[in-house]
Parts: C-alpha cells; sequence; structure tokens
C-alpha cells in the first residue's frame, strides 16, 4: 500500500509535526505574543495531585430534599384553595413524602381535584376516607415525577455551589452533578480547604423566626417544649476573651421569612466597635413581608436563624420599611464575608454531606511534578542506552520511535485538554518501557529471519509481516484493560489509563509505521549488504 | 548482544510440575498471609478514615508527634515515616472519619500547632473517605478486574481457542492474587492506586501470553503432526528471547520510577514491578503449560487448521 518511501516519510513527518504544534503551548509556558496566536489555547491539564487542589464529593440529603418539596407543596396548597374559596384544614407533610389535609364538605372534593391537575401536575390522590362529614385527603407525588424532583434538587445543589465557588474566586473548577444525589467538585489551587468546605458544605438556610418569650425555656431544656415551639441553640462570643460560649433559645417554629427574599447581601463594619457584620436587603415581596413582621411585632424579640443555629434575636424596637438588615453575631471578617457569599449565592435545597474529601498542597503537587521529569528522563534514558547497546543501529532506530511516541502522548493530550497526573506520568514511563516491546519483537523476528540466510530486505520484510499481527493481539488486550482501568478510576487512575490507552495506540504507529521507513530506506535504496541490528 | 542464543532449547514443558508447586506454594502463603491479616491492609480508599501527610522544618521525633496525638484521643492513628528520613514527612492515618468528615484533620492540625509550633510544619496532603464511599471503590475495583477477566477470556477465545483464554485469564489470577499476597506479607497498605496496577498488571502480562500464543498457533500450522507439548516447548524457547528482554526494559523503567519518583508513587511502582515479574514468570510457566494439561486431560478430537 505505502511502496513509495517519500510518501510515507510526509505522513511520518505530518503526524510528528501535528503532535508538537498541539504539544508546544504546553511544554513552552511563555511564548512571545508574536508566535502565541500561530498556536492553539489547548493545553495539557495538570491534575489536582500535580498542581494541587482539593477533590471533593457531596451527597444531597435527597430525603431532606423531598421533605422541603413537600413543604413547599402543603404551604402553595393552602393558598390555592384560599384562592378558590374552599374550606380546609389541616394541610400538613406527613412522613417525608406525602401532604394531608381535610376537606370541610365533600362536595368540594370535585373542584379540589380540578385545582390538583390544573396546578399540581406533579401530585395525586394516595387515598381519602370521609371522617364526620369532613373528607380526609392524603396526596403523594407521582412514582415517575419523583426522580425528576430528585433531579431537580441535585440541579439546584449543583447551581448554588457554582455561584458559591465563583464568589469565592477559584479558576477553572469543576463543578458536575454524578449519579443520582452526587456532586463532584474539584477545585485547584485552592489555600485553605476548611474554608472552602465550610463555604460548599453550607446549607445557608437563612430564617426568621419569633421568640417564644411567654413559656419557659428552663422548662423547655428539661424537654417539655410547648407544642409550636421549637429548641434552637445558639452562639455567643465573649469580647474579653474572645471564648465562644453556647446558649438556648426558644423559638416559635413557624418561619416568617426566609433568605429566599434576599435581594442582596454584604459586609460591613460596624462603625461603633468596628465588628464585621452582614447587611441585607429583602427584595419587593420580602420588604412588604418584613415591614408587616415588624410592625406586628414590635417589643417581641425576632431570632435570625441559619441552618438552625440562633445568630441574633434583637428586640424589634421599631416598625422596620425598606426591607433592610443586619445579621451580626459572632463571626471574624472572613466568616462574615462568607457568610454573605452563601446569603447571595441562595440555599441549598437540602443538606449536603461530604463523603470524600482529597486535598493536595501545591508544595507537594509540584515534588511530584519534578520527581516525575526525573524518572520519566532517567527511565527514558537506560531504555535507549540498553536498545543502542543491544541492537545497536537498529536500537537507534527504535529510539527513534519512542521519542515520537512521547511526543504524540502529549500532543495527544494536549489536543484533547486531557488531565495529566502522577499515575499520568508513571503511565507514560511505563509505555516507554512497553512501547520498545513492538520493535523488539520485529528485531527478534527479523534476526531469525537472517538466520536462515534471507537477505536483509527479505528479513526486514519478514520480520515486519509476521511480528504485526502479534502486536496487534496483544496490544488490544493490554487496551482492554485500560478501558476498564478508566471506567472504574477517579481522577489520578483516569489520568493513567489515559497515557497508558494513547501511548499503546501511538507505540503502534511508531514502532511499526515510522521504523520501517527507516528500514526500507535503508534496504532499498541504499540497498545495505548487511543490517546492524 | 545476544543474551538467549538462538538455538536454546530449555525444557520448559518437563518442567511443568515444579512451576505449578512453586506457583501452587506462592499463592498458599499469599492466601494464608490474607487470612492471617484479616484481607489485605485495606488504606482509607477502601476502608474509609482520614490520612494526613504532613512535613515537618526540622527533624522531629515520632514519639513526640505519637504523644501530640494521643492528647486528641487518637493515639491510635498510624503514624508512618513517609519517604526518606531526612525529609521529616510523616504519614498520619486513622480508621475514623467522623461523621461530618472535616472536623479530624483540622483536630489533628490544631494539636500539631500547639505541639510543634504554627508554622513549623506543613500539611501537604489530606484525605478523608467516608465508609460508604470506600465500599463501593472496593466493589467498583472488583467489577472492573472481573469484567476485563471476561473480555479478555472473549477476546483470546475468539482469536485462539477457548482452552487459551483460560490458560491466560489462570495466569492472571495467578499474577494478581500473588501480588495482592507480597502486598499483605509485607503489610503494605491496599489502595486505590494499587488495584489501578492491578489492572495494568492485567494488561500487561496478557500481553506476554499472547506473544507466546502466537507463537504457538503459528507453530502449530507450520508442524500440524508435532504432538503439542513439543510444540508448546519449542515456541516458549523461540520467543523467550523477546519475552525476557521486554520485561528487562520494563523492569528498568519501572526501577527508574522506584528510585526517582517520589514517595507518592512508590507503592504504585512496586507492586507494578513484582506484577511485571510474576506475570513474565506466569507467561512462560504457567499459561502455555495449562493448556497442555487441558489438552491431556481432554484431547481435542480435531486440532484446527
Amino acid at each position: 500500500m505505502f511502496q513509495d518511501i517519500r510518501l510515507r516519510t510526509l505522513i511520518a513527518l505530518a503526524v510528528c509535526l501535528v503532535g508538537l504544534y498541539f504539544l508546544i503551548p504546553s511544554i513552552v509556558p511563555n511564548l512571545p505574543d508574536s508566535l502565541k496566536n500561530l498556536f492553539m489555547k489547548r493545553k495539557i491539564q495538570l491534575g489536582l495531585d500535580l498542581q494541587g487542589g482539593m477533590h471533593l464529593i457531596m451527597e444531597v440529603d435527597s430525603q431532606k430534599a423531598m421533605e422541603s418539596t413537600m413543604e413547599r407543596f402543603a404551604n402553595n396548597l393552602k393558598e390555592s384553595l384560599m384562592a378558590r374559596k374552599i374550606k380546609f384544614r389541616n394541610v400538613e407533610r406527613t412522613g417525608d413524602s406525602l401532604v394531608s389535609l381535610d376537606l370541610s364538605a365533600t362536595e368540594t372534593r370535585s373542584e379540589f381535584e380540578k385545582i390538583l391537575s390544573e396546578q399540581y401536575p406533579d401530585l395525586e390522590v394516595k387515598s381519602s376516607e370521609v371522617v364526620e362529614g369532613r373528607e380526609r385527603v392524603v396526596l403523594k407525588v407521582k412514582d415517575k415525577r419523583v426522580d425528576e424532583l430528585r433531579r431537580a434538587a441535585l440541579e439546584q445543589s449543583v447551581e448554588t455551589i457554582r455561584n458559591r465557588v465563583d464568589q469565592f474566586g477559584v479558576t477553572e473548577p469543576e463543578i458536575v452533578p454524578q449519579g443520582d444525589n452526587r456532586i463532584l467538585i474539584q477545585l485547584p489551587g485552592i489555600k485553605d480547604p476548611k474554608r472552602a468546605v465550610n463555604l460548599i458544605g453550607k446549607t445557608a438556610l437563612l430564617e426568621f423566626k419569633l421568640l417564644d418569650e411567654e413559656n419557659s425555656l428552663e422548662q423547655a431544656m428539661r424537654g417539655n417544649i410547648p407544642t409550636g415551639d421549637i429548641l434552637a441553640r445558639g452562639v455567643r462570643l465573649d469580647e474579653r476573651t474572645g471564648q465562644r460560649t453556647e446558649l438556648y433559645y426558644l423559638l416559635k417554629e413557624k418561619t416568617l421569612l426566609t433568605g429566599q427574599n434576599l435581594e442582596y447581601a454584604q459586609v460591613k463594619i460596624s462603625d461603633r466597635f468596628g465588628e464585621p457584620y452582614v447587611a441585607i436587603k429583602f427584595d419587593a415581596q420580602g420588604a412588604k413581608d418584613f415591614d408587616r413582621i415588624t410592625s406586628e411585632n414590635v417589643g417581641r424579640r425576632l431570632a435570625i436563624v441559619l441552618d438552625g443555629v440562633v445568630h441574633s434575636a434583637p428586640v424589634i424596637k421599631e416598625r422596620i420599611s425598606g426591607g433592610e438588615a443586619q445579621i451580626t453575631g459572632t463571626f471574624t471578617t472572613e466568616e462574615a464575608r462568607d457568610l454573605a457569599i452563601v446569603l447571595r449565592a441562595g440555599a441549598l435545597p437540602a443538606p449536603v454531606k461530604v463523603l470524600e474529601q482529597r486535598t493536595v498542597g501545591p508544595s507537594l503537587g509540584q515534588d511530584s511534578i519534578d520527581k516525575g521529569i526525573m524518572a520519566t528522563l532517567i527511565g527514558f534514558l537506560l531504555v535507549v542506552v540498553f536498545m543502542v547497546v543491544y541492537y545497536r543501529l537498529s536500537g537507534l532506530v527504535a529510539n527513534v520511535a519512542v521519542l515520537l511516541n512521547i511526543i504524540l502522548i502529549l500532543g495527544t493530550m494536549a489536543a484533547f485538554q486531557a488531565t495529566l497526573t502522577l499515575p499520568g506520568i508513571a503511565g507514560i514511563i511505563l509505555v516507554i518501557g512497553m512501547a520498545v516491546d513492538a520493535n523488539v519483537l520485529i528485531f527478534e523476528r527479523t534476526r531469525e529471519e537472517l538466520r536462515t540466510g534471507k537477505t536483509p530486505r527479505a528479513a526486514i520484510d519478514a520480520g515486519y509481516d509476521k511480528a504485526f499481527l502479534t502486536i496487534l493481539d496483544s496490544n488490544v488486550t493490554t487496551l482492554l484493560a485500560a478501558m476498564f482501568l478508566f471506567q472504574f478510576g477517579t481522577g489520578p487512575v483516569k489520568g493513567f489509563a489515559v497515557t497508558l490507552s494513547v501511548g499503546i495506540v501511538a507505540s503502534m504507529f511508531t514502532a511499526i509505521f515510522v521504523t520501517r521507513i527507516i528500514f526500507d530506506y535503508f534496504a532499498w535504496k541504499r540497498k545495505i549488504k548487511t543490517i546492524s541490528i | 548482544m545476544e543474551w538467549i542464543k538462538p538455538n536454546i532449547n530449555f525444557d520448559f514443558v518437563g518442567k511443568i510440575k515444579i512451576a505449578f508447586s512453586v506457583s501452587l506454594a506462592a499463592i498458599l502463603v499469599s492466601i494464608l498471609s490474607l487470612i492471617i491479616h484479616g484481607g489485605p491492609n485495606y488504606g482509607i480508599d477502601f476502608a474509609g478514615g482520614t490520612l494526613v501527610q504532613v512535613k515537618f522544618q526540622k527533624g522531629t521525633d515520632a514519639d513526640k508527634v505519637r504523644s501530640s496525638l494521643a492528647a486528641i484521643g487518637m493515639g491510635d492513628s498510624v503514624l508512618q515515616e513517609f519517604g526518606a528520613r531526612e525529609n521529616n514527612e510523616y504519614l498520619i492515618r486513622t480508621a475514623e472519619s467522623s461523621d461530618d468528615l472535616k472536623g479530624l484533620s483540622e483536630r489533628i492540625e490544631e494539636s500539631l500547632s500547639s505541639a510543634f509550633g504554627k508554622g513549623s510544619f506543613e500539611v501537604r496532603r489530606v484525605e478523608v473517605v467516608g465508609p460508604k464511599v470506600g465500599r463501593e471503590l472496593a466493589e467498583k475495583g472488583i467489577l472492573a478486574m472481573v469484567l476485563a477477566w471476561i473480555a479478555m477470556l472473549a477476546y483470546i477465545s475468539w482469536r485462539f481457542e477457548f482452552r487459551y483464554a483460560v490458560g491466560g485469564i489462570l495466569a492472571l489470577v495467578h499474577d494478581i492474587i500473588i501480588t495482592v499476597g507480597v502486598f499483605s506479607v509485607l503489610n503494605k497498605e491496599f489502595t486505590l492506586v494499587i488495584v489501578a496496577a492491578l489492572l495494568t498488571i492485567i494488561g500487561y502480562s496478557i500481553n506476554d501470553t499472547i506473544v507466546v500464543y502466537d507463537r504457538i498457533r503459528e507453530n502449530v500450522r507450520k508442524y500440524p503432526k508435532q504432538a503439542l507439548a513439543e510444540t508448546i516447548n519449542s515456541s516458549i524457547n523461540q520467543t523467550l528471547s523477546r519475552t525476557i528482554l521486554t520485561s528487562f526494559t520494563v523492569v528498568l523503567v519501572l526501577i527508574a520510577l522506584l528510585f526517582f519518583g517520589g514517595a507518592v508513587i512508590f507503592d504504585f511502582s512496586f507492586a507494578l514491578l513484582i506484577g511485571v515479574i510474576v506475570g513474565t514468570y506466569s507467561s512462560i510457566f504457567i499459561a502455555s503449560p495449562i493448556v497442555l494439561a487441558w489438552e491431556r486431560a481432554r484431547p481435542a478430537k480435531k486440532r484446527k487448521k
């Protein structure tokens, strides 16, 4: 097929140049501007284990997400029923995925069903029974919609976390949903992992609740919590010692207002004490509600609760119009800034939990790069020297193939913007050792043929032809293994599978196609009588 | 240069019994060690837990680190020197992964700060894996390995014959058990990258085996009348030079990786090295002899032409 040596040389050169073309932006860090435009922006990405950073897997509590979805349905349902003037009682979430209510008159049932089908396509009647002239209806989410709602909660979580990370200022973060209820987060170059985890993992559900000042907190602490109340934890910072102490509040369970109605949140420094606080402003609806809540409750204490923890519980001195408020409390400037970020980005639809966290410091990453390059160079030198010692000039030809192979691996990775990890570097080193295998097979075969008295040209032909099938079969199986490795692996291991696979494929090209050109050139054009093999 | 003389005719097939006994013994030792140790020494990737890598600025007594850990109730965590001694690096490993997964590494950091002073050390790596994820990773790893075996069984059956595939796969299982066994005997940690190394060994060892099979296939066609034992033996001999040379170059690069690649990648390189050596041995002494043993037990009615 490729009888013409010149054509084959052109193909080999072209492949080599394309490889170099993609590779150059990755290995020459500071290209002059005039040259920069000639190349693509694509580069080999460094994995978190090489550049330092944090890898997180978070799990969204789907049960909690379902509960809050049902809570929302129950609240909306109340309003819809009131709007249609249907009399009802006791709309509430029961269990984690049901809503139950009593219709005061059975005649309204058909109209209720109409509202349901028009406004709540996700819900259906699970059961209903008539008790003392009232109809008790239990609603559930349609089976086929359950997954969609779960999916929506996951996507909303991803979106919210992305918002937070963007505001936190991380370059090139990767935040993607994984499976049913997980989120994979990769944050390169993070310096303060603790802070990042806090920022990402906070549910950031901001609630305003009234303090119950009629019932006794002491009684409640002993376990007698009045119905409709909850006991909440708070934190107080001692100004002089800087110690944080815990204290408890008895709150009305009903949430008057949530962070959903926020327009913005900002860190400010108080004039009097120089302490940081977060200034918030409600949107139009929130401002209206806040106005009403404050005017109705002058003199009472309003607790500002974040994720179930009371931050402060100031006394409402007067009606507050305009929708502005402050969250003061016990935080450092940094904490205040992070709080503002999570409030701006919004709350997560459900709490998230860290399942896996891996952090590599930048110095360790740099160490790994240095050592990886060192090991690659030494491994390369050992193999190159060995090949020349063992196969003489033919070994030199094989070495050209190995060098080209490395260029092709890295060039391909740059072209696809693949990620290079520490095991990935190990993969390249391994490929250097394995790539010569194809040439070893060919050379051994050629030597065998030479021993039977064939001419160099015939021996080379036979050597390549007979070795080809062996190389193909053996490499396919190695590729199969690499494929499963890729499927199985996370991060660093995936990087290993990538370099290994690319290397094996590239070695088929370099060791068979490229070396053959050189041998054919000497056998055909120079008509050599002996091979240095 | 020529290490293996072209006319070599070593009686590999005649050494089947010795080879099988040696392998059987190695497998038994491996399994015994695994039983004694209660399975592989799972790292936090599989068992769940917390790992903190700390680098101190100056030489630090391990006992002092240990006592500062004991002070926060973490005396049962494993403390291990990491890399060369002059690096002053330690790995702190604990099976715990507190429920919210973030508290533990911070507590370790705080306690070290108060014992050695802030800034006298650097936390270079923190890994926290919840038990749930660990179990899943273990399942995924085993699944990947079994699927890789099945895929190879199918490919070799297609390209060669089923009994060759069985020989090849049994050789792989042999390699994996012994590599895992070596790790168990040395009480080395079994982590995610070790599973990656095992999968690579599978790929490498089968590669080696196929080269021998390929020659057997060729010779069977060339000399259909020859006894299979003889054909197998001459095929192993004919490919011996290549088998040794390729393994040698791979061992060369792995040694470079082992000595210069740094502590993070050490165990990975070590597993590969063991696997490549065992894999080379099994390609010669296990894979093809199994085909022969099969032939002796149930002779093929018609040899493929």
